[in-house]
């Protein structure tokens, strides 16, 4: 309850201290100068025209999900089926290969939560010293990190794979989690955030009193980094949870896979393969609604808080 | 800062109330102490960032000036693989389509982008909030299960597409075929990416002030001009920001072709974008070292990228001021 309470109050305090950055993340939307009345109807048509071209995929592949493979390829796919299907299809997707599924769900999430709660702890501490300290290097290791935003994350992959394999390491659940904990983006995120969130004069404040380095860090700064750290986790969150290369190059066994890889696997047997695996058709649809339903329902709850934190990278960026 | 904020201050007030006088010279050693502190502080990021990103990169660099040959086993080539890389069709095949994605869809994507930002940012839509959200969310989708999905769209089994053009009498266009397999491809990451993009653009628009434009409005300067002259300008970093990121994220093109190319297996050749081919090198033909010098020479592409575009628009904003 109260860290709730406290990520409600420190989303408005960087708004606070500086002016240019009242975002979308504060309880009170600031507007300037708005001309009341003078709403566009046209351009709210347009809008609303364009958004039909996103939710276009969303609703088929919900109606998709609420039909047997029979209605899928004989009934119009943009309306629903003679049947409704989506319970049945449900169960088959967690029932399908000896409820596979339900497995590759728990490795997502197992992948997906440890690798975002270890890069978001990194990311922040080493931001947050790049921000609060000067220290012998500190400049020399932010530029590097900085230059390793550059570096194509899937181009690194290879490497990755060919390290771990000369290793031994490869098919486990390690090979996939430990090369995403790196968040160079992240600790840039924190850095400029913590530069204006936290004030120099609170930290010597609480030094004053007889407060360790750490404390300080764990009881002071940390609450006052709050939309950024949700930012940080749920941008790196959402890079595991929908990494596909990663874990298609190191995981040979089915039942380390998350569910990107189960998910495209069944498909290519799906389309490829020779009788009897159309049956799969509606499953792999109905697996992919399954899979994409959290991070939809994450993002859309939490979003004034990534918001706000996203706002600090894009405006100093 | 923290540094000269514990020199400048007078210290006896705090001195005399919490600590004994004895500890207060000690300066040196409290510097120590934050030194120690932010190195721990920094120490697990860079243990991790050493590990999992220079190591491969060493590792896999040295990889890529061997060869293995039957005879005689692995064996010291120096550049023999990027000079293979250099003139290999496959691979510059692959590094021109991405080119042509760079040049037709990243605008698109981009200027989309900055439609919305800048029309959800003038406050004249009606339901701005539920737009935005609806914009953005194709972004929480894995790229897996967007092209899935796009896969099927563009399919003639059960496709929608393809199934409105059949119920018009017409020929249903084959969106997987040779010819537009490409533009399909630019479809699904726009669909993907335009959110993200907005986001970024918007986040910077709202924190202009908003006296550089409420003079303008209220003289009666249109939307159009405000946002040509004054806003755009204004969120040039946040603009930059999304082509880099645009650019990195296109060079290494993966999901898309690696899908598509089980509903479309005669179209997508296994060098269709440098990564997958990188990947087939790698897992299909068991070419660890040619591999190992594609995805280099992919790194070092992207960044002669990256960089001359940043260097080209600087130019071009100096000229202006």
């Amino acid at each position: 309850m109260s860290t709730s309470a406290t990520v409600e109050e420190t989303a408005a305090a960087p708004a606070t201290s500086r002016g240019p950055s009242d975002d979308a993340g504060t309880r009170h939307p600031r507007r300037r100068y708005t001309p009341q009345g003078r709403k566009s109807t046209l351009l709210t048509v347009v809008l609303w025209l364009c958004a039909l071209y996103f939710l276009f995929p969303l609703v088929w592949l919900f109606i998709a999900s609420t039909k047997d493979n029979t209605d899928l390829f004989s009934t119009f796919g943009m309306w629903f089926g003679r049947d409704f299907n989506l319970f049945t299809n449900i169960a088959d997707v967690f029932s399908t290969q000896g409820g596979i599924f339900i497995r590759w769900m728990g490795n997502t999430v197992l992948y997906a939560g440890v690798s975002a709660i270890g890069a978001t702890l990194l990311a922040t501490m080493a931001g947050y010293a790049f921000a609060k300290y000067d220290f012998p290097g500190d400049k020399l290791l932010f530029s590097v990190t900085l230059g390793a935003i550059m570096i194509p994350l899937t181009a690194l992959a290879i490497p990755t794979y060919l390290l771990f394999s000369e290793f031994g390491m490869t098919n486990t659940p390690w090979a996939v989690i430990v090369p995403s904990l790196v968040s160079p983006f992240g600790v840039y995120l924190i850095r400029v955030y913590a530069a204006d969130a936290i004030p120099d004069s609170l930290i010597e404040a609480a030094r004053v009193d007889g407060a360790g380095e750490f404390r300080i860090f764990w009881q002071v700064s940390l609450r006052l980094l709050g939309p950024a750290i949700l930012t940080v986790f749920l941008f790196t969150l959402v890079a595991t949870w929908n990494n596909y290369f990663l874990p298609l190059i190191m995981l040979n066994s089915s039942d380390l896979y998350p569910i990107t890889v189960g998910l495209a696997q069944w498909q290519s047997i799906s389309t490829t393969g020779g009788g009897g695996s159309q049956a799969l058709f509606s499953t792999v649809i109905t697996g992919s609604l399954v899979s994409i339903v959290p991070l939809v329902i994450a993002f859309l709850y939490l979003q004034k808080y990534w918001q706000s934190g996203l706002a600090t990278g894009g405006v100093k960026g | 800062m923290s540094e000269t904020t514990t020199r400048g201050r007078p210290p006896q007030p705090v001195a005399n109330t919490r600590r004994p006088a004895a500890t207060r010279p000690r300066i040196g050693r409290a510097r120590r102490k934050q030194y120690v502190a932010a190195y721990l502080l920094v120490a697990p990021f860079l243990l991790v960032f050493l590990a999992m990103l220079v190591a491969p990169l060493v590792f896999s660099g040295y990889l890529s000036f061997l060869q293995t040959k039957l005879i005689g086993g692995e064996t010291f080539v120096w550049f023999d693989n990027y000079l293979r890389a250099a003139t290999d069709p496959a691979f510059l095949g692959g590094l021109g389509r991405m080119a042509l994605f760079l040049v037709i869809q990243v605008p698109i994507m981009l200027g989309i982008a900055l439609f919305f930002a800048l029309a959800l940012d003038s406050g004249r839509a009606r339901t701005s909030k539920a737009l935005r959200l609806i914009f953005f969310v194709p972004y929480a989708v894995p790229a897996v299960v967007g092209t899935l999905m796009w896969g099927y769209l563009y399919g003639n089994q059960f496709g929608p597409i393809a199934q409105a053009f059949q119920a018009l009498g017409l020929p249903s266009p084959n969106l997987l075929g040779e010819q537009n397999i490409l533009g399909s491809m630019m479809n699904i990451v726009t669909w993907a990416f335009i959110g993200y993009n907005m986001i970024i653009m918007y986040s910077a628009l709202r924190s202009i002030p908003s006296e550089l434009y409420e003079a303008a409005e209220i003289d009666g300067a249109s939307q159009w001009r405000i946002a040509w002259s004054i806003k755009i300008p204004a969120i040039r970093p946040a603009i930059m920001l999304t082509v880099i990121f645009s650019i990195i994220g296109i060079f290494q093109l993966f999901n898309e072709p690696s899908l598509l190319k089980t509903v479309a297996p005669n179209v997508i050749g296994s060098a269709f974008t440098p990564n997958f081919y990188a990947y087939n090198l790698a897992f299909v033909n068991q070419e660890i070292n040619y591999a190992a010098a594609i995805a280099f020479a992919l790194g070092i592409v992207i960044m002669i990228v990256s960089y001359v575009v940043q260097l080209s628009t600087q130019r071009k904003a100096k000229d202006f001021s």
